[in-house]
């Protein structure tokens, strides 16, 4: 890859009119100018990637086997091995803020997924309507977390907003949906398919214009039906959109934090946090440093997960279609 | 030929779905304009009497402009310095050859596996120790330091497509690299800089935990910050917050119609570099 992206920087006699004389002559300004280009392009990048990225990293793995508070000098006395660790995977709120990620992962896949290529097959062409109708579906995406939260809130309000309504037809009094346990993890996975159902109809759309038009074409020709071609041809070479989409829900979900953060804190009784917000609730709130650096851990080592095996997956995809 | 049913279901079916996508913002807006009795008993339709007050008390308000200022000041600073530092790290992946690049490059690629939040608390420890807490800078420069791995990737990949016959007679005729960066590379590359400007913006713009952990003055509070505030302020008291919250869709959705094109390409971008 190095040898095929990058300029050759030795024109060829063969290629250039100039005399060699030239040629030697200018080589060396060329090498000195790369040196000197070096040192004032990468440095920047470099500096603050490894301040604010690469070193925090390391140093959670450093301060997750320590009980402090950051204040003062992190000493030695406040060693504890693994216990950080060992509170965190034992605790059953974190257990639960785990699965509540998983739930969100499982309603993207199952839920949000299959509508979002279902309005993505109706509106790839590239017409007005199909414009007008992709820039509405992109709109919840835009806006913030925390004012998608915070409408959400108003709507899930017992006293206002559209459950009260709703319930207000049938004479009854609305519940507070986001107070009740299991109701509230429901209200924020409804609102997570809201908000960014948008968004992997984007990517679906972007992969749907990907496919030639001649591949649908032939086997329109050879007689197959819509919903043959959809199933048959568009869906299986949609398969990377796909498990990137996917990829995107994982990691989404795995940093889901402002939105339950504005819908509801995490509560009722904790049953409602993301790890994320387990983190900034259990972690940050209280300055626990080495008990927030832990889960920081844990979360970095499942994010690692992920991603190897998002490669592992793409890499046999690459193989099967070479052979 | 499509079956005539399927056109009307087709129709059907996405007028449902944009209704449902759209109803809540509606229900926001409007909502800003009603009184609290108004509110208990009619969600969605118009006011029974229009209120402006909820709108203009907000737009009166100090605290409403600082927060729109400081959250304009981190974002455009974001966006500079992203621009600036990934564009010319980028430039060397893509057009100089030494020994280590691909190490370097790897290196600094390393930021695409992980989200900030697994590293927040050491990255508040070093912004306390640098004296940058309490301040916008402590917001600005993680931010722009977690953006750099995704934008160097799509800049490179997009440097690396640009002709190469060019550079190769801007060498010839004794063209500096410097020179080359600034007088070819940037001025062609405007479509990917644009992308990657757009998606630092909205990252910037709509960031809730770096500045809920570095800001503690109100002062100094970004938009999403002080909404909250605001909310934790009046409570159910909804008119005043969706009025609030209408206000800072304006200019979200606002920029959206303008840079549609842009938006898109970039938060999908991972889609076409696949």
């Amino acid at each position: 890859m190095a040898n095929t992206d990058t300029l050759d920087l030795k024109p060829t006699p063969r290629d250039s009119p100039r005399p060699d004389q030239f040629l030697r002559g200018a080589k060396t300004p060329f090498k000195s100018g790369l040196l000197s280009t070096c040192l004032l392009f990468l440095p920047p990048a470099l500096l603050l990637f490894t301040v604010f990225v690469t070193l925090p990293i390391l140093e959670s793995g450093w301060y997750s086997f320590f009980n402090w508070n950051g204040y003062g000098q992190l000493q030695l006395k406040h060693w504890i091995n693994f216990d950080n660790y060992i509170q965190a995977l034992t605790d059953p709120i974190f257990g639960h803020s785990l699965i509540n990620n998983l739930f969100i992962i499982l309603v993207s896949a199952c839920i949000q997924l299959p509508i979002a290529m279902w309005v993505a097959l109706l509106i790839s062409d590239r017409s007005r309507n199909s414009l007008v109708f992709r820039a509405i579906f992109f709109v919840p995406y835009i806006l913030a977390d925390v004012v998608a939260g915070l409408i959400w809130k108003y709507l899930y309000d017992g006293d206002y907003g559209l459950v009260a309504m709703v319930y207000g037809w049938f004479g009854q009094p609305a519940p507070f949906v986001l107070a009740k346990v299991g109701w509230a993890t429901a209200a924020i996975l409804l609102v997570i398919v809201w908000k960014y159902f948008g968004f992997h109809m984007a990517l679906f759309i972007a992969g749907r214009q990907g496919i030639p038009s001649d591949v649908i074409e032939s086997a329109k020709i050879d007689g197959a039906s819509h919903w043959q071609v959809t199933r048959h041809v568009v869906l299986p070479m949609m398969r990377p959109v796909i498990v990137l989409a996917l990829f995107f829900s994982i990691l989404g979900s795995l940093q889901q934090f402002d939105m339950i953060y504005a819908l509801t804190g995490g509560g009722p009784l904790n049953s409602s946090h993301s790890a994320v917000s387990y983190l900034y609730t259990f972690g940050i709130k209280r300055m626990r440093v080495g008990f927030g650096s832990a889960l920081g851990v844990i979360l970095f080592i499942i994010c690692v997960l992920v991603m190897m095996f998002y490669k592992r997956l793409f890499m046999r995809e690459s193989e099967t279609g070479k052979a | 030929m499509r079956p005539r049913l399927f056109t009307y279901y087709r129709w059907l079916f996405l007028f449902l779905a944009a209704g449902l996508c759209l109803l809540p913002l509606w229900a926001t807006f409007i909502g800003g304009f009603k009184t609290t009795g108004d509110l208990r008993t009619n969600a969605l339709g118009l006011p029974k009497q229009w209120v402006s007050e909820n709108y203009l008390s907000i737009l009166h308000e100090a605290r409403f402009w600082q927060m729109l200022g400081n959250s304009t000041f981190i974002a455009f600073f974001t966006v500079l310095l992203v621009l600036i530092i990934s564009s010319m790290a980028a430039f060397i992946f893509a057009h100089l050859r030494f020994a280590g690049k691909r190490f370097i490059a790897d290196y600094l690629a390393i930021g695409l596996t992980f989200p900030f939040a697994t590293a927040i608390l050491p990255v508040f420890i070093r912004v306390r120790d640098l004296g940058l807490l309490d301040s916008l800078w402590g917001v600005i420069l993680p931010q722009v330091a977690f953006q750099l791995s995704f934008s160097i990737v799509l800049l490179r990949g997009f440097f690396a497509e640009l002709p190469k016959e060019l550079f190769e007679a801007a060498l010839i005729d004794g063209c500096s690299y410097r020179k080359m960066f600034l007088q070819i590379v940037l001025p062609l590359s405007r479509p990917i800089l644009a992308t990657v400007g757009v998606l630092a913006l909205v990252g910037s713009w709509n960031n809730f935990l770096l500045p809920l952990v570095m800001i503690n003055r109100d002062s100094l509070y970004p938009w999403p910050l002080g909404i909250m505030q605001y909310q934790g302020q009046y409570g159910t008291d909804w008119g005043k917050v969706l009025a609030f919250v209408s206000l800072t869709i304006v200019p979200a959705v606002g920029f959206y119609l303008l840079a549609q094109k842009q938006i898109i390409a970039g938060l999908t971008a991972g889609a076409v570099k696949g």
